[in-house]
């Protein structure tokens, strides 16, 4: 996306004059990078491919379910489809998207060169991209050298004992394995890296009660990270020794259980949601007070709230098992845990009003997507809370509805805060603005067809149809709510596309940002844009949460009122 | 202020901040211990499950001589990171010797006992959920041993070949907190293999 950094430092000289030798030295030039700024926009722009990849898995989904009975593609690789649409969404978009802007953020608003390791970041970050690369080479080496080939079709949970060589032969399932243990292993490593980066190199008077919020949220993420996704790769590895050395974990002939891995797969599972929806709170904690002109409200309930989601995320994972039959005692347990954690996402949301409350806001074009963020992660908050129920979640357990809440959540939540972070950081990272007129286009055309998809989709779910069938009968009542579910997404593709001319376009004529569009208040925007290879010239000293705001009111310093 | 920096009062206190190789390995044994904790709680939900034998009872002994070996190993490369902060090049050599003996030790001992269970008692990882579990458990612990012996290893090499000093032994410390997070999961697996799964 972004090729040009300028470098001005005597070490990388050399390299700004072999720039110009040719498309070969950029190349070589971004492969063996080990900058975090670089590997930052490399995990971006990687997300950003198997973003429309994934989407478009997800509109022939859509024109298969359309209309009743239709034969648009066959049950086989319908099956296929909604696993790499999920795989490649949580492992290879929502991952690589949120670690790609905290990659680049991170070490900037904390007044650091570089992160922590950054020969670990680059390693990271190629040992996923090989994850990605692994899952769309199974539909040209699925089956083995000897069939034509095929992707993965066991579902993005992958059930045992689906699994089990005997009912998915050939290697799609194993390449489905493969990718997402090389993923783990490069989340692990980002994630370790950013933990080290956040409490090693802060500049000097950046206390962690003075971090930009998005860094504390990014730290607790990480944290979760290693505690939620060791779990999976224990599961993978236990999946492999099963499928290749003979073993007997999840093979339920021998005595083995399938509900162990769904125990293990959820362990992952149900922290990976917080793994992902932390992110966007942190962008929300950015850019809200922003664009209201006002400091966050409640910057400690923030971080408690922050901490206290961290560890109640790891109690909750058996409410996707409550059709299992778990049992009256672990049944309340679940229940009451995951309506728990409705407090402090609740403390959040109060915090971000009470930041709009009295503000003067600036309904640009990264503010506008904060606020449908706002309100979108109420309602799927809401639903999260009616399916916390068990004996609601009986009834449309693994229904429409459930499918409905948790892209409110992906895609009203975490979508929108990821698109207002484009809008908010794209100067920053390029120099120059995006296009505040396509941006409002965006806007609303995602608006309107997120609501016209995933709104109506909560119906077909009460009415009884079930996830991941490939069609249905045009006498169940569900055709009317499946068309409208469909039409949204003709809508969202076409806002996708005017937001990815957006990028390119602002890229080569969006006028110059200059170091600081936005009047704001962390360190990132004291540096110019794009910053330097080395980031700041001198290290920064932070007296206050807002060292930009210290630097431009010496009158009234914030220090005086933390 | 386009490379400007905010205001740049001295800082009043010394500016401290935690080691980074410290603090990354500190990340990496949650996240390794996440990973060891499931596959303990897949050993304990099949202990006694399996539908044929042999029983952990019947082939399983005591591996008392290479725990001690293993354990010891913590000791002694506790004393060369000692010995090379004090600047003692010669003696740490020596101490990493002998943690690469000791752990050396330990994993020719897990070989011997693999080889008796193979070859012996017919027991693999296909046999039975034991066997699928035991293996795995112990296995990945045995990986880490080789893992860590192969790190102490090119530590000594470096040692011996004169190229390590005094300023090495923050470096050092970071494997020896590796090596004793091994030893701590031996205890783990020890208990929950050897004595509560006989």
């Amino acid at each position: 996306m972004v090729t040009h950094t300028p470098v001005t430092s005597i070490a990388n000289s050399s390299a700004a004059a072999r720039k110009h030798g040719g498309a070969f030295d950029v190349l070589q030039e971004w492969i063996t990078t080990v900058d975090h700024k670089k590997i930052g926009l490399m995990y971006i722009g990687y997300a950003l491919i198997f973003l429309v990849i994934a989407g478009i898995e997800a509109l022939l989904m859509r024109v298969q379910l359309a209309v009743p009975n239709n034969t648009f593609v066959s049950p086989q690789t319908f099956n296929r489809l909604f696993t790499m649409h999920g795989t490649t969404m949580v492992f290879f978009v929502g991952m690589p998207i949120l670690f790609g802007f905290g990659n680049y953020l991170i070490p900037l608003m904390i007044g650091a060169r570089d992160m922590a390791f950054p020969r670990l970041n680059a390693f990271s970050f190629w040992i996923s991209a090989l994850g990605g690369v692994l899952l769309y080479f199974s539909y040209f080496a699925g089956s083995g050298l000897y069939g034509a080939g095929t992707a993965p079709d066991v579902g993005w949970f992958a059930y045992a004992p689906l699994t089990a060589r005997v009912f998915s032969p050939g290697h799609s399932t194993d390449y489905w394995t493969l990718s997402v243990l090389l993923s783990g292993i490069g989340s692990i490593g980002t994630a370790l890296n950013i933990v080290a980066t956040t409490l090693c190199m802060r500049c000097p008077g950046m206390k962690l009660s003075r971090m930009p919020l998005l860094v504390w949220l990014y730290f607790v993420t990480s944290c979760i990270a290693f505690i939620a996704i060791s779990p999976l790769t224990a599961a993978q590895i236990m999946l492999l020794i099963d499928r290749y050395l003979g073993g007997h974990f999840f093979d339920t002939q021998a005595g083995g259980s399938a509900v162990l891995w769904m125990h293990f797969f959820w362990i992952f599972g149900h922290p990976e949601v917080y793994i992902l929806v932390l992110p966007a709170f942190a962008f929300a904690n950015e850019i809200i007070p922003v664009f209201s002109r006002k400091a966050i409200f409640g910057y400690p309930a923030m971080v408690a709230a922050t901490i206290g989601i961290g560890f109640i995320s790891m109690g909750v994972w058996a409410h996707h098992m409550f059709t299992v039959g778990l049992g009256p005692n672990a049944n309340a347990f679940f229940t009451l845990a995951t309506m728990v954690i409705a407090v402090p996402t609740g403390i959040k949301i109060f915090n971000w009003l009470a930041t709009l409350w009295g503000g003067n806001i600036h309904f640009t074009t990264p503010m506008i997507f904060a606020i449908g963020f706002l309100f979108q992660f109420l309602i799927a908050g809401l639903t999260g809370v009616m399916l916390s129920a068990s004996p609601f979640d009986w009834q449309l357990g693994n229904s429409y509805f459930v499918v409905a809440h948790f892209h409110y959540v992906l895609v009203g939540a975490i979508l929108f805060m990821i698109f207002s972070a484009f809008y908010y950081w794209y100067p920053k990272m390029t120099g120059h603005m995006m296009s505040e007129k396509l941006g409002k286009w965006h806007f609303w055309l995602f608006v309107i067809g997120f609501h016209l998809t995933f709104d109506f989709m909560h119906i077909p779910g009460i009415l009884g149809m079930p996830r991941r069938v490939y069609t249905y009968e045009a006498d169940r009542g569900w055709a009317i709510w499946n068309m409208i579910v469909s039409s949204g997404a003709i809508f969202q593709t076409i806002a996708t596309l005017i937001f990815v001319y957006n990028l390119v376009w602002s890229y080569f004529k969006g006028p110059e940002a200059g170091a600081d569009p936005w009047d704001a208040w962390t360190l990132e925007w004291s540096t110019s844009s794009p910053p330097p290879s080395y980031n700041f010239a001198k290290t920064p000293t932070v007296e206050s949460r807002r060292p930009l705001w210290d630097l431009k009111h010496p009158e009234d310093p914030d220090a005086n009122y933390e | 202020m386009s490379t400007a920096v905010a205001i740049s009062h001295p800082a009043s206190e010394e500016w401290k901040q935690p080691s980074r190789g410290i603090v990354g390995m500190a990340c990496l044994i949650v996240a390794e211990s996440a990973i060891f904790i499931i596959f303990v709680v897949a050993y304990i939900f099949y202990m006694g499950k399996s539908l044929s034998g042999p029983t952990p009872h019947d082939v399983l002994d005591l591996p008392i001589f290479s725990t001690i070996c293993l354990l010891s190993s913590s000791i002694t490369v506790h004393f060369a990171v000692h010995e090379l902060r004090a600047g003692k090049i010669g003696r740490s050599s020596w101490w990493l010797a002998g943690t690469v003996l000791l752990g050396g030790i330990f994993i020719a001992s897990t070989a011997r006992e693999w080889y008796e269970l193979i070859y012996r008692h017919g027991l693999t990882i296909r046999t039975n959920l034991f066997g699928t579990t035991f293996y795995s458990l112990v296995g990945l612990h045995a990986s880490h041993v080789i893992a860590g012996l192969i790190m102490l290893g090119i530590a000594l090499i470096f040692s011996l070949k004169g190229k390590v000093n005094s300023s090495h032994a923050d470096r050092l410390e970071v494997l020896s907190i590796y090596w004793h997070f091994v030893d701590a999961v031996w205890v783990v697996v020890f208990t929950v293999v050897y004595v509560l799964g006989r």
